[in-house]
């Protein structure tokens, strides 16, 4: 009886490469997946909070992903949204423990939301899509894809808004070192609200669909 | 009572949910198609909501908050558990939810169908667990206080989310440009609404 040796997928071969791509335009969890949008919008006021965001959601991600994937054939199906729920809640109290002691004045920015990661659907979603079918070393890339994704948008968002709205780019006044003040320029504070994020991300995805024809919905 | 009218006014309008912290957006775009589900979604999440802050007010009390054990005995006075607080709420909402899985499965099987995978969803719905970890920041003073709190950000999301159903059900005769269609487009409204809300925000209760 021969035999056949499995052969081991490289690390980074195309349909790998292809977990980590996807999700930053075609699978994009926020514009096309329609995931994680609670958050995305609510810590886009300023670039820095929506950074520290993103690598929380990454680290949440990408780690409890392996997690799954590895548990994965030993979760029994009916307590299985328990069981993820229980390893995001223990990842971010780990995270908002770092943020914590790390940086404390953006944990206090992000104020609920680092608790509210446990809910991002985005989370919840790439386990059941993915980590639930898939090994670790692909799950880890799916976590990391979806994470490149969701924090592309993020940071887009937050730079407009951070510097239409308060004329600074991560905490530094551009707009007063180009001078634009002199000639009658005033920092647009609508931009910092709410309703503004939204707005925002509605136009990113009339430029992502416009681009990419296959994207628009049906009537 | 004044200040329990106020705190609900002041949920329902100026700390809408979904307008001025946009929690629960996802269910609000996927449920929001057409009127009818949207306000089976919205009772339902105010019913949660409404359960849920209070039963979660009173753990963080007696049991999760700085020194609060000290019910117990003085050994206890400086456990602090607060740390547990996101696992303990949502092991409470996963528990609400299913019992109100079941109660709408048995006296509505039609909603339970139309709802279908939004309804266990609700669990994750940031709107729920948003609204246990404002109330353990805010501190309220009372049970009371905190009840009114729940059933008022569970009002002003049914308030949102209706209003979204109704606006796609009309804008479907719209001619909205391709790209903009379904999804970027009710980004937009929603922002405008937002925009709207903000109008609230200058009364002061």
């Amino acid at each position: 009886m021969s035999v056949e040796k499995k052969e081991k997928e490289a690390l980074f071969s195309p349909k790998n490469r292809k977990l980590l791509i996807n999700p930053l335009h075609k699978d994009n969890p926020i514009t096309t997946q329609v995931l994680g949008i609670c958050s995305a919008l609510a810590v886009t006021a300023k670039v820095k909070p929506a950074f520290v965001m993103t690598l929380s959601v990454m680290a949440v991600l990408a780690i409890g992903n392996v997690i799954i994937s590895i548990l994965r054939n030993g979760i029994p199906p009916r307590i299985r949204i328990i069981v993820q729920l229980v390893v995001i809640a223990g990842l971010v109290i780990l995270v908002d423990q770092v943020l914590k002691a790390f940086v404390f004045d953006v944990s206090k920015q992000l104020s609920v939301f680092v608790g509210l990661i446990i809910t991002n659907c985005i989370i919840m979603g790439r386990f059941e899509a993915f980590a639930m079918g898939n090994k670790p070393w692909e799950s880890f890339l799916d976590g990391l894809g979806n994470a490149f994704g969701y924090g592309w948008i993020l940071i887009v968002v937050a730079f407009f808004r951070e510097l239409l709205g308060s004329g600074t780019v991560f905490d530094y006044p551009i707009m007063e070192k180009i001078g634009v003040y002199n000639f009658g320029y005033e920092n647009n504070g609508f931009m910092i609200l709410p309703p503004m994020a939204l707005i925002l991300v509605g136009i990113i995805i009339w430029i992502q669909r416009s681009k990419d024809k296959t994207l628009v919905e049906d009537k | 009572m004044q200040e329990l009218f106020n705190i609900f006014i002041k949920s329902i309008f100026i700390d809408n949910m979904v307008f001025a912290y946009f929690l629960g957006m996802c269910s609000y775009l996927a449920v929001s198609k057409t009127v009818k589900t949207s306000m089976g979604l919205g009772l339902a999440v105010i019913f949660v909501l409404g359960i849920t802050v209070p039963v979660d007010y009173l753990m963080n009390q007696y049991l999760l908050s700085a020194g609060a054990l000290s019910w117990l005995g003085p050994e206890f006075a400086d456990v602090d558990l607060s740390f547990l607080s996101f696992i303990m709420f949502i092991a409470v909402i996963a528990s609400m939810v299913q019992l109100v899985e079941m109660i709408v499965e048995k006296f509505t099987p039609a909603l339970y169908t139309s709802l279908g995978i939004f309804l266990p969803l609700i669990a994750v719905n940031c709107a729920i667990l948003g609204g246990s970890l404002f109330m353990q920041e805010r501190e309220y003073e009372s049970i009371w206080q905190a009840t009114s709190f729940g059933l008022g950000s569970g009002v002003g999301w049914l308030l949102a989310i209706v209003g979204i159903a109704a606006i796609r059900e009309k804008i479907r005769y719209s001619d909205v440009p391709a790209p903009l269609r379904g999804l970027g487009i009710t980004f937009i409204i929603t922002g405008l609404m937002g925009i709207a809300f903000m109008s609230f925000l200058g009364i002061k209760l």
